[in-house]
């Protein structure tokens, strides 16, 4: 009789590998796979957290390890809540989030739009329009100061080309009023393409049929675009808002390679702020007070969000 | 059916669409030229006005990002005689001589191994865990799903301040070891979530007539569910790795003599004369265009991948 290929692979199988296990039942096995990435993510995301916690009561500092920790108690959160500086950089953060947030939905989904009308070689257009998002933040954007540069940087020279304006008389990074748009304009660019590939799963996935229904019912195409398209687009759109909110509510790479938070402190984001009090002024206390109210927030936001796309979708 | 649809665009709504995408295409893909074409320039035709499109390529910025350069006078030049090799004679005609290798090489060795090792070890960790999670009735799975998740929405900052202090005690901290734990821990989430969708695809019959014909469970996971489940696995290896070896704020704040990967090195390349523009370009370049290359391989998996497997086409 002719051996199936299985038979020939299961008898090659070691049988010390086979023996041992051989005797485990499912359950034990199921654990055996999923305990080793668990005890993986205690200890280094759940661990620290914790640790975090403990931290942020107290007034510790890691650059004088002798000197006395005493227990604050809630005093960190306190002055951190009452800060004005702090209250900044939230605000730096929520311009430079709704911003992004806002143009990228628009250009993601007027680019997802076209690109579903399914021209010849859509394909090949989306691959490369697709690039900025896959590449290392910092690197990209520790370039694009030199694209910013005045006079010789290339993104003042088109500007200058397009509105007549002299080159050298702008400095997106240096000036307080365009700093912030330094960032967004660098993060729309290498984002945009992550909400336009999610608009697009989500256009390819609305039935034609749908449509052509409509069309019996001589609804105009205005109206299907409002009564069809975008209803059925915005549980997929709400998922990259979410996917780009929290990324970009932990922004730190891009923003510290452009701007590292200036000029002064006004692209200084949370992330750079907190960097700024962990590991430049070794405030370990208070930055982990800092680091628990960032975590809740996000982790709040994220949470109430959640719950709306979960009704957006059931509708 | 008809050859007439009307959910098929006109010819000429197809033409405005092509030509707006792809004029988009061309300017977002402007700064990534200006990448490589600056690395093939000389620092002033780097930083020319207007900014030069047409120039004589050089090879001066890749010399100058592997080694490190010091400048002599002319008496102390002519002293040492004819340059031997071609890159001697390139930096030469600066009046500079090659003083040594730079740290560049070292730091894209460090992203390699770190990455790769991160990757592999993500992979392994993974796999089980998707398998456990799609095919066994684990308790709490939901729950334990969603932790897994939720480990991505930490900012990196807040969890490294204790990271810190963790591996300065255990002795991990700018080792690349360290690394490859940490690099591990924070794309197993999406390890995890990927391949556990990927897995959930594959029929469990093929594992069920496995399992009659007298395969152990482990067996059939190792011999019918892994080759099945291949290209998934690759795909998501791609990600881990990218991912991987774009890292900076851990890197940045954890490493520095020894570990330290590309990413925050190539910043602080500057030449004998502050930043050396070609130089940055010329690193930058080596330290893109393998991810440009893995991106267009992978472009069928990509939007899986940037949702965690949230979005299948």
């Amino acid at each position: 009789m002719l051996k199936s290929s299985v038979d020939r692979i299961a008898e090659a199988t070691p049988h010390a590998i086979a023996r041992r296990m051989h005797g485990l039942s499912d359950r034990a096995l199921a654990w055996l796979f999923v305990a080793p990435s668990i005890v993986l993510l205690l200890a280094v995301n759940i661990f620290p957290l914790i640790w975090t916690i403990r931290l942020s009561f107290t007034n510790f500092r890691v650059n004088r390890p002798n000197a006395e920790v005493d227990f604050v108690g809630l005093k960190n959160y306190a002055s951190i809540l009452s800060d004005r500086d702090i209250w900044l950089t939230m605000q730096a953060t929520a311009h430079f989030l709704i911003w992004t947030i806002v143009l990228q939905v628009l250009i993601g989904f007027s680019l997802a739009y076209l690109i579903n009308k399914k021209f010849r070689g859509n394909d090949l257009w989306t691959t490369i329009i697709v690039l900025p998002m896959m590449l290392s933040p910092a690197v990209v954007g520790n370039f694009w100061t030199f694209l910013y540069q005045p006079q010789i940087g290339l993104f003042n020279y088109a500007v200058g080309f397009l509105t007549g304006a002299d080159p050298s008389s702008f400095s997106m990074i240096g000036d307080v009023k365009l700093a912030p748009w330094a960032i967004i304009i660098v993060d729309t660019w290498m984002w945009t393409p992550f909400v336009m590939l999610i608009c697009l799963a989500g256009l390819r996935s609305i039935p034609g049929s749908i449509y052509e229904a409509a069309e019996c019912d001589r609804a105009s195409k205005w109206r299907q675009f409002w009564t069809i398209t975008i209803p059925l687009v915005l549980p997929f759109l709400m998922l990259a808002v979410l996917f780009r909110g929290i990324e970009n509510f932990k922004m730190f790479d891009l923003v510290v390679q452009l701007t590292g938070g200036g000029p002064g402190s006004i692209t200084e984001l949370t992330s750079i702020n907190l960097k700024r009090e962990a590991f430049e002024k070794w405030r370990t206390g208070y930055a982990s007070a800092y680091a628990v109210i960032l975590f809740v927030t996000v982790f709040g936001l994220a949470s109430i969000y959640v719950k709306a796309l979960n009704k957006v979708k059931q509708r | 059916m008809s050859s007439y649809s009307v959910t098929e665009p006109s010819p000429r709504q197809k033409w405005v669409a092509g030509i707006l995408v792809v004029g988009y295409a061309l300017i977002t893909i402007l700064p990534l030229v200006w990448i490589i074409a600056t690395s093939f320039k000389t620092p002033s035709d780097a930083i020319a006005y207007p900014p030069k499109t047409f120039f004589t390529p050089t090879v001066e910025g890749y010399v100058n990002v592997f080694t490190t350069r010091t400048r002599l006078s002319t008496e102390q030049l002519q002293a040492l005689g004819e340059p031997t090799t071609w890159y001697d004679k390139l930096v030469r005609k600066d009046g500079l001589v090659i003083s040594g290798p730079s740290r560049f090489a070292e730091r894209f060795t460090n992203s390699v191994i770190i990455g790769f090792g991160s990757t592999v070890l993500c992979i392994v960790l993974g796999t089980a865990a998707a398998y456990a999670f799609s095919r066994f009735k684990v308790p709490l799975k939901d729950d334990l799903l969603f932790f897994i998740l939720s480990t991505r929405m930490m900012p990196p900052i807040a969890v490294a301040i204790p990271i810190f202090l963790m591996f300065r005690s255990l002795g991990l901290s700018d080792t690349h070891a360290g690394m490859i734990l940490l690099y591990t821990a924070v794309n197993l989430s999406l390890s995890v979530w990927l391949l556990k969708g990927f897995i959930d695809e594959i029929p469990v019959e093929y594992e069920e007539a496995a399992l009659i014909d007298g395969y152990t469970r482990f067996q059939a996971f190792y011999k019918v569910v892994l080759p099945q489940a291949a290209t998934g696995i690759a795909s998501t290896a791609i990600f881990c790795l990218i991912f991987a070896w774009n890292e900076y704020a851990f890197a940045v704040l954890l490493t520095s003599g020894n570990a330290q990967t590309a990413p925050p090195f190539i910043p602080t390349i500057i030449g004998v004369s502050g930043q050396d523009w070609p130089a940055v370009a010329a690193g930058a370049t080596l330290f893109l265009v393998p991810v440009m290359v893995f991106t267009i391989l992978l472009r069928k998996h990509l939007l899986r991948g940037i949702t965690f497997g949230a979005v299948r086409k």
